[in-house]
Protein backbone atom coordinates (compact mmCIF):
# COMPACT_ATOMS: atom_id res chain seq x y z
CA UNK A 1 0.00 0.00 0.00
CA UNK A 2 1.35 3.56 -0.20
CA UNK A 3 2.17 5.53 1.99
CA UNK A 4 -0.20 8.56 1.61
CA UNK A 5 -3.05 6.07 0.89
CA UNK A 6 -2.35 4.16 4.65
CA UNK A 7 -2.32 7.60 6.81
CA UNK A 8 -6.16 7.69 4.86
CA UNK A 9 -7.23 4.38 4.95
CA UNK A 10 -6.02 3.28 8.68
CA UNK A 11 -8.66 5.56 10.37
CA UNK A 12 -10.81 3.63 8.66
CA UNK A 13 -9.59 0.47 9.73
CA UNK A 14 -10.43 1.51 13.34
CA UNK A 15 -14.19 2.06 13.03
CA UNK A 16 -15.30 -0.88 13.36
CA UNK A 17 -13.23 -0.90 16.90
CA UNK A 18 -14.98 1.99 18.13
CA UNK A 19 -18.07 0.96 17.27
CA UNK A 20 -17.10 -2.24 19.59
CA UNK A 21 -16.64 0.43 21.43
CA UNK A 22 -19.77 1.97 21.76
CA UNK A 23 -21.28 -1.76 22.57
CA UNK A 24 -19.43 -2.82 25.25
CA UNK A 25 -20.14 0.30 27.15
CA UNK A 26 -23.97 0.19 26.36
CA UNK A 27 -23.66 -3.70 27.45
CA UNK A 28 -21.90 -2.58 30.84
CA UNK A 29 -24.96 -0.62 31.82
CA UNK A 30 -27.27 -2.49 30.90
CA UNK A 31 -25.90 -5.34 33.24
CA UNK A 32 -26.43 -3.76 36.26
CA UNK A 33 -28.86 -5.27 38.17
CA UNK A 34 -32.30 -3.91 38.83
CA UNK A 35 -34.10 -0.69 37.07
CA UNK A 36 -31.77 1.05 35.02
CA UNK A 37 -33.54 4.12 34.33
CA UNK A 38 -34.30 3.41 38.86
CA UNK A 39 -30.60 3.28 39.35
CA UNK A 40 -29.35 5.61 36.23
CA UNK A 41 -31.06 8.29 38.43
CA UNK A 42 -30.49 7.23 42.13
CA UNK A 43 -31.81 8.59 44.86
CA UNK A 44 -33.49 11.41 42.49
CA UNK A 45 -35.96 8.45 40.97
CA UNK A 46 -39.01 10.42 41.23
CA UNK A 47 -41.99 9.15 38.55
CA UNK A 48 -41.42 11.75 36.19
CA UNK A 49 -37.95 11.61 36.19
CA UNK A 50 -38.22 7.96 35.36
CA UNK A 51 -40.50 8.24 33.16
CA UNK A 52 -38.09 10.47 31.11
CA UNK A 53 -35.46 8.16 31.37
CA UNK A 54 -37.67 5.56 29.77
CA UNK A 55 -38.37 7.72 27.02
CA UNK A 56 -34.86 9.19 26.04
CA UNK A 57 -32.86 5.61 26.28
CA UNK A 58 -36.28 3.86 24.90
CA UNK A 59 -35.81 1.17 27.86
CA UNK A 60 -39.31 -0.22 27.01
CA UNK A 61 -38.09 -0.44 23.63
CA UNK A 62 -35.98 -3.98 22.47
CA UNK A 63 -32.32 -3.84 23.33
CA UNK A 64 -31.60 -3.11 19.89
CA UNK A 65 -33.64 0.08 19.28
CA UNK A 66 -32.56 1.03 22.75
CA UNK A 67 -28.59 0.66 21.20
CA UNK A 68 -29.92 2.76 18.81
CA UNK A 69 -31.35 5.24 20.68
CA UNK A 70 -27.96 5.15 22.76
CA UNK A 71 -25.60 5.47 19.37
CA UNK A 72 -28.24 8.85 18.53
CA UNK A 73 -27.73 10.23 21.91
CA UNK A 74 -24.04 9.83 21.49
CA UNK A 75 -23.33 11.09 17.94
CA UNK A 76 -24.99 14.26 19.39
CA UNK A 77 -22.73 14.29 22.37
CA UNK A 78 -24.90 12.95 25.36
CA UNK A 79 -23.65 10.73 27.54
CA UNK A 80 -26.23 11.24 29.90
CA UNK A 81 -26.40 13.69 33.07
CA UNK A 82 -23.58 12.92 36.46
CA UNK A 83 -25.74 11.88 39.37
CA UNK A 84 -23.75 13.46 41.60
CA UNK A 85 -22.95 16.60 39.98
CA UNK A 86 -25.90 17.40 38.04
CA UNK A 87 -24.24 18.48 34.78
CA UNK A 88 -23.75 16.15 31.21
CA UNK A 89 -21.16 13.90 31.11
CA UNK A 90 -19.47 15.34 28.34
CA UNK A 91 -18.64 18.38 29.49
CA UNK A 92 -17.69 17.41 33.40
CA UNK A 93 -15.10 15.11 31.48
CA UNK A 94 -14.19 18.11 29.79
CA UNK A 95 -13.59 19.90 32.86
CA UNK A 96 -11.39 17.44 34.37
CA UNK A 97 -9.45 16.31 31.20
CA UNK A 98 -6.06 19.21 31.75
CA UNK A 99 -4.64 17.79 34.52
CA UNK A 100 -5.03 14.50 32.86
CA UNK A 101 -3.63 15.34 29.85
CA UNK A 102 -0.72 17.48 31.12
CA UNK A 103 -0.02 14.64 33.33
CA UNK A 104 0.21 11.37 30.82
CA UNK A 105 2.20 13.87 28.67
CA UNK A 106 4.86 14.78 31.21
CA UNK A 107 5.06 10.99 31.82
CA UNK A 108 5.81 10.27 28.64
CA UNK A 109 8.61 13.03 28.05
CA UNK A 110 9.66 12.54 31.19
CA UNK A 111 10.07 8.40 30.67
CA UNK A 112 11.76 8.73 27.53
CA UNK A 113 14.25 11.23 29.75
CA UNK A 114 14.53 8.29 31.74
CA UNK A 115 14.64 5.27 29.47
CA UNK A 116 17.17 6.17 26.58
CA UNK A 117 20.46 6.98 29.25
CA UNK A 118 19.92 4.21 31.10
CA UNK A 119 19.40 2.08 28.00
CA UNK A 120 22.30 4.00 26.18
CA UNK A 121 24.36 3.14 29.03
CA UNK A 122 23.31 -0.95 29.02
CA UNK A 123 23.90 -0.92 25.65
CA UNK A 124 27.22 0.30 25.42
CA UNK A 125 28.42 -2.29 27.78
CA UNK A 126 27.07 -5.10 26.62
CA UNK A 127 27.25 -7.87 28.85
CA UNK A 128 29.50 -5.92 31.21
CA UNK A 129 28.13 -4.69 34.79
CA UNK A 130 26.32 -1.76 33.74
CA UNK A 131 24.39 -3.82 31.52
CA UNK A 132 23.67 -6.37 34.04
CA UNK A 133 22.87 -3.52 36.72
CA UNK A 134 20.51 -1.91 34.67
CA UNK A 135 18.62 -5.64 34.30
CA UNK A 136 17.86 -6.18 37.54
CA UNK A 137 17.15 -2.19 38.23
CA UNK A 138 14.77 -2.82 35.34
CA UNK A 139 13.17 -6.16 35.90
CA UNK A 140 12.71 -5.41 39.63
CA UNK A 141 11.30 -1.77 38.95
CA UNK A 142 8.79 -2.69 36.91
CA UNK A 143 6.86 -4.80 40.65
CA UNK A 144 7.14 -1.26 42.06
CA UNK A 145 3.58 -0.75 42.62
CA UNK A 146 3.19 2.97 40.96
CA UNK A 147 0.63 3.93 43.64
CA UNK A 148 3.19 2.86 46.59
CA UNK A 149 6.54 4.52 44.35
CA UNK A 150 4.85 7.92 44.80
CA UNK A 151 3.99 7.58 48.67
CA UNK A 152 7.36 7.37 48.84
CA UNK A 153 8.46 10.03 46.59
CA UNK A 154 6.34 12.02 48.78
CA UNK A 155 7.98 10.80 51.98
CA UNK A 156 11.58 11.52 50.10
CA UNK A 157 10.76 15.19 48.58
CA UNK A 158 7.67 16.41 50.37
CA UNK A 159 8.27 15.44 53.89
CA UNK A 160 11.88 14.78 54.17
CA UNK A 161 13.27 18.01 52.09
CA UNK A 162 10.54 19.96 51.88
CA UNK A 163 11.09 20.25 48.41
CA UNK A 164 7.38 19.79 46.44
CA UNK A 165 3.99 20.02 47.18
CA UNK A 166 2.41 16.64 49.38
CA UNK A 167 -0.76 16.56 46.97
CA UNK A 168 -3.61 18.12 45.15
CA UNK A 169 -3.66 20.48 42.09
CA UNK A 170 -2.69 24.28 41.91
CA UNK A 171 -4.37 27.44 40.31
CA UNK A 172 -1.67 29.14 39.15
CA UNK A 173 0.89 27.48 36.47
CA UNK A 174 3.33 27.51 38.68
CA UNK A 175 1.71 25.68 41.21
CA UNK A 176 0.50 23.08 38.97
CA UNK A 177 3.63 22.67 37.62
CA UNK A 178 4.88 22.25 40.73
CA UNK A 179 1.94 20.04 42.15
CA UNK A 180 2.35 17.65 38.94
CA UNK A 181 6.09 17.23 39.28
CA UNK A 182 5.71 13.78 41.83
CA UNK A 183 3.19 12.33 39.99
CA UNK A 184 4.40 12.77 36.35
CA UNK A 185 7.66 11.34 38.10
CA UNK A 186 6.24 8.45 39.99
CA UNK A 187 4.55 7.39 36.28
CA UNK A 188 7.70 8.22 34.55
CA UNK A 189 9.73 5.56 36.55
CA UNK A 190 7.29 2.66 36.26
CA UNK A 191 6.92 3.23 32.42
CA UNK A 192 10.64 3.70 32.15
CA UNK A 193 10.80 0.20 33.56
CA UNK A 194 9.61 -1.09 30.10
CA UNK A 195 11.29 1.25 28.03
CA UNK A 196 14.10 0.43 29.07
CA UNK A 197 14.41 -2.80 28.49
CA UNK A 198 12.69 -2.96 25.01
CA UNK A 199 15.40 0.35 24.02
CA UNK A 200 18.56 -1.35 25.38
CA UNK A 201 17.11 -4.46 22.86
CA UNK A 202 16.87 -2.04 19.93
CA UNK A 203 20.37 -0.27 20.75
CA UNK A 204 22.37 -3.59 20.77
CA UNK A 205 21.38 -4.87 17.57
CA UNK A 206 21.52 -1.24 15.94
CA UNK A 207 25.35 -1.53 17.06
CA UNK A 208 25.75 -4.68 15.31
CA UNK A 209 23.92 -3.81 11.82
CA UNK A 210 25.00 -2.75 9.15
CA UNK A 211 24.81 0.91 9.16
CA UNK A 212 26.83 0.98 12.04
CA UNK A 213 29.55 -1.63 11.06
CA UNK A 214 29.67 1.07 7.35
CA UNK A 215 30.21 4.10 9.84
CA UNK A 216 33.01 2.50 11.88
CA UNK A 217 34.50 1.33 8.54
CA UNK A 218 34.61 5.41 7.51
CA UNK A 219 36.31 6.39 10.50
CA UNK A 220 33.57 7.38 12.85
CA UNK A 221 34.36 7.42 16.30
CA UNK A 222 31.83 5.00 18.60
CA UNK A 223 30.08 7.57 20.13
CA UNK A 224 29.50 9.58 17.24
CA UNK A 225 28.21 5.89 15.66
CA UNK A 226 25.89 5.63 19.10
CA UNK A 227 24.30 8.52 19.02
CA UNK A 228 23.85 9.56 15.44
CA UNK A 229 23.29 6.37 13.89
CA UNK A 230 21.88 3.86 16.36
CA UNK A 231 19.67 6.19 18.81
CA UNK A 232 17.52 7.23 16.15
CA UNK A 233 16.76 4.42 14.71
CA UNK A 234 15.79 2.99 17.88
CA UNK A 235 13.69 5.61 18.75
CA UNK A 236 10.60 4.38 15.75
CA UNK A 237 10.12 1.03 17.94
CA UNK A 238 10.07 2.92 21.08
CA UNK A 239 7.43 5.02 19.69
CA UNK A 240 5.21 1.83 19.29
CA UNK A 241 5.86 0.50 22.56
CA UNK A 242 4.67 4.05 23.92
CA UNK A 243 1.62 3.28 22.45
CA UNK A 244 1.23 -0.06 23.13
CA UNK A 245 1.13 0.76 26.91
CA UNK A 246 -0.99 3.87 26.58
CA UNK A 247 -3.53 1.88 28.09
CA UNK A 248 -1.25 0.80 30.87
CA UNK A 249 -0.67 4.37 31.20
CA UNK A 250 -3.92 5.91 31.30
CA UNK A 251 -4.92 3.01 34.29
CA UNK A 252 -1.65 3.96 35.93
CA UNK A 253 -2.81 7.83 35.72
CA UNK A 254 -6.33 6.77 37.10
CA UNK A 255 -4.55 5.60 40.15
CA UNK A 256 -2.19 7.96 40.86
CA UNK A 257 -4.62 10.93 40.60
CA UNK A 258 -6.17 9.31 43.24
CA UNK A 259 -2.75 9.21 45.44
CA UNK A 260 -1.66 12.62 44.84
CA UNK A 261 -5.62 13.97 44.83
CA UNK A 262 -5.46 15.69 41.22
CA UNK A 263 -8.56 17.02 39.91
CA UNK A 264 -7.95 15.02 36.83
CA UNK A 265 -10.67 12.51 34.69
CA UNK A 266 -9.28 9.21 36.73
CA UNK A 267 -10.05 10.79 40.00
CA UNK A 268 -13.73 11.42 38.52
CA UNK A 269 -13.58 7.66 37.57
CA UNK A 270 -13.02 6.37 41.34
CA UNK A 271 -15.59 8.89 43.00
CA UNK A 272 -18.31 7.44 40.22
CA UNK A 273 -17.69 3.72 40.85
CA UNK A 274 -17.66 5.18 44.73
CA UNK A 275 -21.13 7.10 44.17
CA UNK A 276 -22.67 4.80 41.94
CA UNK A 277 -22.46 7.25 38.87
CA UNK A 278 -22.85 4.97 36.59
CA UNK A 279 -23.26 7.54 33.46
CA UNK A 280 -20.07 8.81 34.62
CA UNK A 281 -18.39 5.90 34.57
CA UNK A 282 -19.77 5.01 30.99
CA UNK A 283 -18.90 7.90 29.73
CA UNK A 284 -15.28 8.07 31.10
CA UNK A 285 -14.43 4.69 29.71
CA UNK A 286 -15.39 5.64 26.39
CA UNK A 287 -13.54 8.62 26.12
CA UNK A 288 -10.67 6.81 27.75
CA UNK A 289 -11.05 4.18 25.20
CA UNK A 290 -11.74 6.22 22.26
CA UNK A 291 -8.18 8.27 23.13
CA UNK A 292 -6.19 4.89 23.37
CA UNK A 293 -7.54 4.40 19.81
CA UNK A 294 -6.86 8.05 18.38
CA UNK A 295 -3.15 7.45 20.19
CA UNK A 296 -2.46 4.10 18.55
CA UNK A 297 -3.61 5.92 15.06
CA UNK A 298 -1.17 8.56 15.52
CA UNK A 299 1.77 6.30 16.39
CA UNK A 300 0.83 4.26 13.30
CA UNK A 301 1.05 6.74 11.42
CA UNK A 302 4.08 8.55 12.70
CA UNK A 303 5.94 5.25 12.55
CA UNK A 304 5.16 5.14 8.93
CA UNK A 305 5.86 8.97 8.00
CA UNK A 306 9.73 8.73 10.38
CA UNK A 307 10.74 5.57 9.17
CA UNK A 308 11.02 4.77 5.65
CA UNK A 309 11.82 1.43 6.33
CA UNK A 310 8.18 0.08 7.42
CA UNK A 311 6.74 -2.08 5.11
CA UNK A 312 3.26 -1.85 4.68
CA UNK B 1 22.49 -45.33 26.00
CA UNK B 2 21.89 -42.77 28.90
CA UNK B 3 20.43 -39.49 28.38
CA UNK B 4 22.80 -37.56 30.34
CA UNK B 5 25.81 -38.82 27.73
CA UNK B 6 24.58 -37.28 24.57
CA UNK B 7 25.05 -34.03 26.14
CA UNK B 8 23.94 -30.93 26.88
CA UNK B 9 20.76 -30.78 25.18
CA UNK B 10 19.26 -33.88 26.75
CA UNK B 11 20.51 -33.27 29.98
CA UNK B 12 17.80 -34.46 32.64
CA UNK B 13 15.40 -31.13 33.82
CA UNK B 14 17.56 -31.06 36.69
CA UNK B 15 20.71 -30.83 35.32
CA UNK B 16 19.24 -27.82 33.34
CA UNK B 17 17.54 -26.16 36.11
CA UNK B 18 20.62 -26.28 38.25
CA UNK B 19 22.74 -24.23 35.43
CA UNK B 20 19.89 -22.02 35.28
CA UNK B 21 20.75 -19.93 38.41
CA UNK B 22 18.43 -16.98 37.95
CA UNK B 23 15.40 -19.89 37.69
CA UNK B 24 16.52 -21.08 40.74
CA UNK B 25 16.32 -17.79 42.89
CA UNK B 26 13.48 -16.93 41.47
CA UNK B 27 11.60 -19.85 42.19
CA UNK B 28 13.26 -19.61 45.61
CA UNK B 29 11.57 -16.35 46.37
CA UNK B 30 8.38 -17.67 44.98
CA UNK B 31 8.58 -20.83 47.20
CA UNK B 32 9.44 -18.96 50.37
CA UNK B 33 6.48 -16.84 49.85
CA UNK B 34 4.39 -19.92 49.66
CA UNK B 35 5.78 -21.14 52.34
CA UNK B 36 4.86 -17.95 54.05
CA UNK B 37 1.89 -18.06 53.21
CA UNK B 38 0.78 -21.62 54.53
CA UNK B 39 3.03 -21.37 57.76
CA UNK B 40 0.93 -17.39 58.09
CA UNK B 41 -0.62 -19.11 61.75
CA UNK B 42 2.55 -20.10 63.33
CA UNK B 43 5.26 -17.33 61.81
CA UNK B 44 2.87 -14.41 62.58
CA UNK B 45 3.80 -12.93 65.84
CA UNK B 46 0.47 -10.84 66.71
CA UNK B 47 -3.25 -11.44 65.58
CA UNK B 48 -2.73 -9.46 61.92
CA UNK B 49 -6.71 -8.15 62.78
CA UNK B 50 -6.89 -7.59 66.52
CA UNK B 51 -6.99 -4.24 67.74
CA UNK B 52 -4.35 -2.96 70.66
CA UNK B 53 -4.99 1.18 71.46
CA UNK B 54 -2.17 0.73 74.04
CA UNK B 55 0.30 0.75 71.39
CA UNK B 56 -0.93 2.36 68.71
CA UNK B 57 1.56 4.23 66.10
CA UNK B 58 4.78 2.73 67.13
CA UNK B 59 8.10 3.23 65.80
CA UNK B 60 10.02 -0.49 64.59
CA UNK B 61 11.37 -2.35 67.66
CA UNK B 62 12.02 -6.07 68.73
CA UNK B 63 8.82 -6.36 70.29
CA UNK B 64 7.19 -5.10 66.50
CA UNK B 65 10.18 -5.37 64.04
CA UNK B 66 7.95 -3.69 61.38
CA UNK B 67 6.05 -1.88 64.33
CA UNK B 68 2.53 -0.59 64.19
CA UNK B 69 -0.18 0.77 62.90
CA UNK B 70 -2.99 3.94 64.12
CA UNK B 71 -5.25 0.20 65.43
CA UNK B 72 -2.26 -0.75 67.19
CA UNK B 73 -2.01 -3.64 64.88
CA UNK B 74 1.19 -5.50 64.44
CA UNK B 75 2.41 -4.32 60.89
CA UNK B 76 4.84 -7.63 60.18
CA UNK B 77 1.92 -10.08 61.21
CA UNK B 78 -0.59 -7.75 58.67
CA UNK B 79 2.58 -8.50 56.16
CA UNK B 80 2.60 -12.09 56.89
CA UNK B 81 -1.51 -13.02 56.33
CA UNK B 82 -0.87 -10.26 53.62
CA UNK B 83 0.96 -13.10 51.68
CA UNK B 84 -2.03 -15.26 51.74
CA UNK B 85 -4.65 -12.56 49.94
CA UNK B 86 -1.90 -10.97 47.75
CA UNK B 87 -0.60 -14.48 46.17
CA UNK B 88 -4.42 -15.45 45.74
CA UNK B 89 -4.90 -12.49 43.86
CA UNK B 90 -1.37 -12.99 41.44
CA UNK B 91 -2.55 -16.75 40.84
CA UNK B 92 -6.35 -16.93 40.91
CA UNK B 93 -6.23 -13.44 38.30
CA UNK B 94 -4.13 -15.23 36.28
CA UNK B 95 -5.30 -18.82 35.98
CA UNK B 96 -9.06 -17.84 34.64
CA UNK B 97 -7.65 -15.50 31.58
CA UNK B 98 -4.75 -18.42 30.78
CA UNK B 99 -8.02 -20.90 30.79
CA UNK B 100 -10.26 -19.04 29.03
CA UNK B 101 -7.92 -17.60 26.72
CA UNK B 102 -6.35 -20.60 26.03
CA UNK B 103 -9.74 -22.08 25.18
CA UNK B 104 -10.76 -19.54 22.64
CA UNK B 105 -7.30 -19.18 21.24
CA UNK B 106 -6.68 -22.83 20.25
CA UNK B 107 -10.59 -22.80 18.62
CA UNK B 108 -9.74 -19.52 16.70
CA UNK B 109 -6.23 -20.83 15.46
CA UNK B 110 -7.48 -24.39 14.58
CA UNK B 111 -10.96 -23.40 13.21
CA UNK B 112 -9.92 -20.12 11.79
CA UNK B 113 -12.79 -18.42 9.19
CA UNK B 114 -16.18 -16.74 11.06
CA UNK B 115 -14.92 -18.22 14.35
CA UNK B 116 -11.45 -16.63 14.19
CA UNK B 117 -12.76 -13.51 13.09
CA UNK B 118 -15.46 -12.91 15.82
CA UNK B 119 -13.22 -13.49 18.44
CA UNK B 120 -10.38 -11.83 17.13
CA UNK B 121 -12.70 -8.78 16.77
CA UNK B 122 -13.93 -8.98 20.35
CA UNK B 123 -10.19 -9.15 20.98
CA UNK B 124 -9.87 -5.96 19.22
CA UNK B 125 -12.52 -4.20 21.23
CA UNK B 126 -11.33 -5.30 24.71
CA UNK B 127 -7.97 -4.11 23.63
CA UNK B 128 -8.88 -0.46 23.14
CA UNK B 129 -9.68 -0.13 26.43
CA UNK B 130 -7.28 0.95 28.84
CA UNK B 131 -6.93 -2.44 30.76
CA UNK B 132 -7.54 -0.81 34.52
CA UNK B 133 -10.30 1.33 33.06
CA UNK B 134 -12.28 -1.78 32.02
CA UNK B 135 -11.04 -3.81 35.23
CA UNK B 136 -12.83 -0.82 37.01
CA UNK B 137 -15.84 -0.12 35.55
CA UNK B 138 -16.97 -3.75 35.39
CA UNK B 139 -15.99 -3.63 39.22
CA UNK B 140 -18.14 -0.44 39.40
CA UNK B 141 -21.29 -2.49 37.71
CA UNK B 142 -20.78 -5.91 39.85
CA UNK B 143 -19.45 -3.48 43.33
CA UNK B 144 -16.11 -3.63 45.24
CA UNK B 145 -15.30 -6.88 46.31
CA UNK B 146 -12.27 -9.66 45.81
CA UNK B 147 -14.79 -12.06 43.85
CA UNK B 148 -15.53 -8.70 41.27
CA UNK B 149 -12.13 -8.36 40.43
CA UNK B 150 -11.70 -12.22 39.67
CA UNK B 151 -14.54 -11.88 37.64
CA UNK B 152 -13.27 -8.85 35.32
CA UNK B 153 -9.78 -10.30 35.39
CA UNK B 154 -11.55 -13.63 33.69
CA UNK B 155 -13.51 -10.97 31.45
CA UNK B 156 -10.40 -8.42 30.37
CA UNK B 157 -7.58 -10.75 31.01
CA UNK B 158 -7.90 -13.55 28.27
CA UNK B 159 -7.25 -11.46 25.63
CA UNK B 160 -3.73 -11.74 25.91
CA UNK B 161 -3.90 -15.70 25.89
CA UNK B 162 -5.97 -16.33 22.86
CA UNK B 163 -3.57 -13.71 20.57
CA UNK B 164 -0.38 -15.68 22.03
CA UNK B 165 -2.14 -19.27 21.88
CA UNK B 166 -3.91 -18.70 18.46
CA UNK B 167 -0.45 -17.43 17.02
CA UNK B 168 0.92 -20.79 17.65
CA UNK B 169 -1.81 -22.66 16.50
CA UNK B 170 -2.04 -20.93 13.33
CA UNK B 171 1.84 -21.69 12.91
CA UNK B 172 1.62 -25.71 14.02
CA UNK B 173 -1.70 -26.66 12.46
CA UNK B 174 -0.01 -27.08 9.22
CA UNK B 175 3.02 -28.80 10.97
CA UNK B 176 3.85 -32.55 9.70
CA UNK B 177 2.57 -33.77 12.76
CA UNK B 178 -0.32 -32.12 13.21
CA UNK B 179 -1.09 -33.15 9.28
CA UNK B 180 -0.28 -36.59 10.33
CA UNK B 181 -3.39 -36.35 12.96
CA UNK B 182 -5.80 -35.58 10.66
CA UNK B 183 -4.61 -38.30 8.28
CA UNK B 184 -5.03 -40.97 10.90
CA UNK B 185 -8.39 -39.88 11.24
CA UNK B 186 -8.21 -38.62 14.74
CA UNK B 187 -10.88 -36.13 16.17
CA UNK B 188 -10.49 -32.62 16.05
CA UNK B 189 -10.56 -32.44 20.19
CA UNK B 190 -7.74 -34.60 20.50
CA UNK B 191 -5.74 -33.07 17.76
CA UNK B 192 -6.72 -29.43 18.75
CA UNK B 193 -5.89 -30.57 22.61
CA UNK B 194 -3.25 -33.57 22.95
CA UNK B 195 -1.49 -32.43 19.96
CA UNK B 196 -1.49 -28.60 19.23
CA UNK B 197 -2.18 -27.20 22.70
CA UNK B 198 0.97 -28.98 24.76
CA UNK B 199 3.48 -27.42 21.99
CA UNK B 200 1.79 -24.02 21.53
CA UNK B 201 1.36 -23.04 25.23
CA UNK B 202 5.24 -22.79 26.39
CA UNK B 203 4.79 -19.09 25.37
CA UNK B 204 2.07 -18.60 27.34
CA UNK B 205 3.38 -20.14 30.62
CA UNK B 206 6.51 -17.92 30.33
CA UNK B 207 3.93 -14.83 29.46
CA UNK B 208 1.96 -16.07 32.66
CA UNK B 209 4.91 -15.03 35.07
CA UNK B 210 5.04 -11.38 33.70
CA UNK B 211 1.05 -11.58 33.67
CA UNK B 212 1.26 -12.02 37.42
CA UNK B 213 2.91 -9.49 38.12
CA UNK B 214 0.75 -6.89 36.42
CA UNK B 215 -2.23 -8.73 38.43
CA UNK B 216 -0.64 -8.40 41.42
CA UNK B 217 -0.31 -4.84 40.92
CA UNK B 218 -3.44 -4.05 39.83
CA UNK B 219 -5.29 -6.00 42.77
CA UNK B 220 -3.41 -4.20 45.31
CA UNK B 221 -3.77 -0.74 43.23
CA UNK B 222 -7.50 -1.80 42.99
CA UNK B 223 -7.61 -2.47 46.79
CA UNK B 224 -5.47 0.48 47.33
CA UNK B 225 -8.24 2.44 46.16
CA UNK B 226 -10.90 0.48 47.83
CA UNK B 227 -12.59 -1.03 45.75
CA UNK B 228 -11.00 -4.50 46.15
CA UNK B 229 -10.37 -6.34 49.22
CA UNK B 230 -12.31 -4.50 52.19
CA UNK B 231 -11.04 -3.90 55.81
CA UNK B 232 -10.34 -4.99 58.23
CA UNK B 233 -8.62 -8.55 56.07
CA UNK B 234 -4.96 -7.82 55.76
CA UNK B 235 -3.90 -6.79 52.19
CA UNK B 236 -0.78 -4.86 51.19
CA UNK B 237 -2.67 -2.64 49.01
CA UNK B 238 -4.81 -1.93 51.31
CA UNK B 239 -2.77 -1.47 53.94
CA UNK B 240 -0.60 1.10 52.11
CA UNK B 241 -3.68 2.99 51.77
CA UNK B 242 -4.15 2.90 55.74
CA UNK B 243 -0.94 4.28 56.30
CA UNK B 244 -1.32 7.13 54.22
CA UNK B 245 -2.38 9.57 56.32
CA UNK B 246 0.40 8.74 58.51
CA UNK B 247 3.16 8.87 56.08
CA UNK B 248 4.58 12.04 57.35
CA UNK B 249 5.14 10.83 60.97
CA UNK B 250 4.86 6.55 60.66
CA UNK B 251 6.46 5.62 57.60
CA UNK B 252 6.60 1.98 58.45
CA UNK B 253 2.95 1.73 57.58
CA UNK B 254 3.77 2.07 54.14
CA UNK B 255 6.74 0.82 53.71
CA UNK B 256 6.43 -2.83 54.75
CA UNK B 257 3.73 -3.85 52.31
CA UNK B 258 4.85 -1.74 49.48
CA UNK B 259 7.80 -3.78 49.99
CA UNK B 260 6.20 -6.85 50.19
CA UNK B 261 4.65 -6.47 46.75
CA UNK B 262 7.99 -5.86 45.02
CA UNK B 263 9.87 -8.78 46.31
CA UNK B 264 6.67 -10.68 45.40
CA UNK B 265 7.04 -9.05 42.11
CA UNK B 266 10.40 -9.69 41.76
CA UNK B 267 9.90 -13.34 42.17
CA UNK B 268 7.52 -14.08 39.68
CA UNK B 269 10.13 -11.44 36.75
CA UNK B 270 13.10 -13.31 37.66
CA UNK B 271 11.53 -16.73 37.08
CA UNK B 272 9.51 -15.78 34.40
CA UNK B 273 12.50 -14.23 32.44
CA UNK B 274 14.93 -17.23 33.12
CA UNK B 275 11.91 -19.61 32.11
CA UNK B 276 11.92 -18.05 28.85
CA UNK B 277 15.05 -18.28 28.68
CA UNK B 278 15.43 -21.95 29.77
CA UNK B 279 12.34 -22.78 27.08
CA UNK B 280 13.81 -20.18 24.48
CA UNK B 281 10.72 -18.40 24.17
CA UNK B 282 11.21 -14.63 22.93
CA UNK B 283 8.81 -12.45 24.54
Amino acid sequence: MHRYKFVLYRPIQFLPVLFGISVVTFVLVRFIPGDPARVLLGARATPTAIANIRRQYGLDEPMWLQYFYFLKNLLNGEMGKSILYKIDVLKLILTRIEPTLVLVLASVVLSVLIAVPMAALAARNHGRFADHAVRVISTAGIGFPPFWLGLMLIILFSVNLGLLPVSGYGETLGAKVAHLVLPSLTIALSLSTVLTRSLRAAMVEGLRSDVATAARARGMPERVVFWRHVVPNSMVPTINLLAVNIGWLIGGTVVIESVFAIPGIGQLLVRAIFSRDYMVVQGVAMVLACATVLINLIADIVTVAADPRVKL
Amino acid sequence: MSARTIGGKWMGWQGRLGRQPALMFGATILIAFVLIALLAPYVSPYDPILQNAEVRLQAPSWAHPFGTDNFGRDVLSRVIWGVRIDLQIAILGVIFPFIIGTLVGTVAGFFGGIVDTLFMRLVDIILAFPFLVLVLSIIAILGPGLGSFYIAMALVGWVSYARLIRAQVLVLKSSDYAVAAVSLGFSRTRIMFRHLLPNAIAGSVVFSMSDAVLVLLNGAAISYLGLGVQPPIAEWGIMVAEGQPFITTAWWITLFPGLSIVMLAFGFSMFGDALGDALGVKE
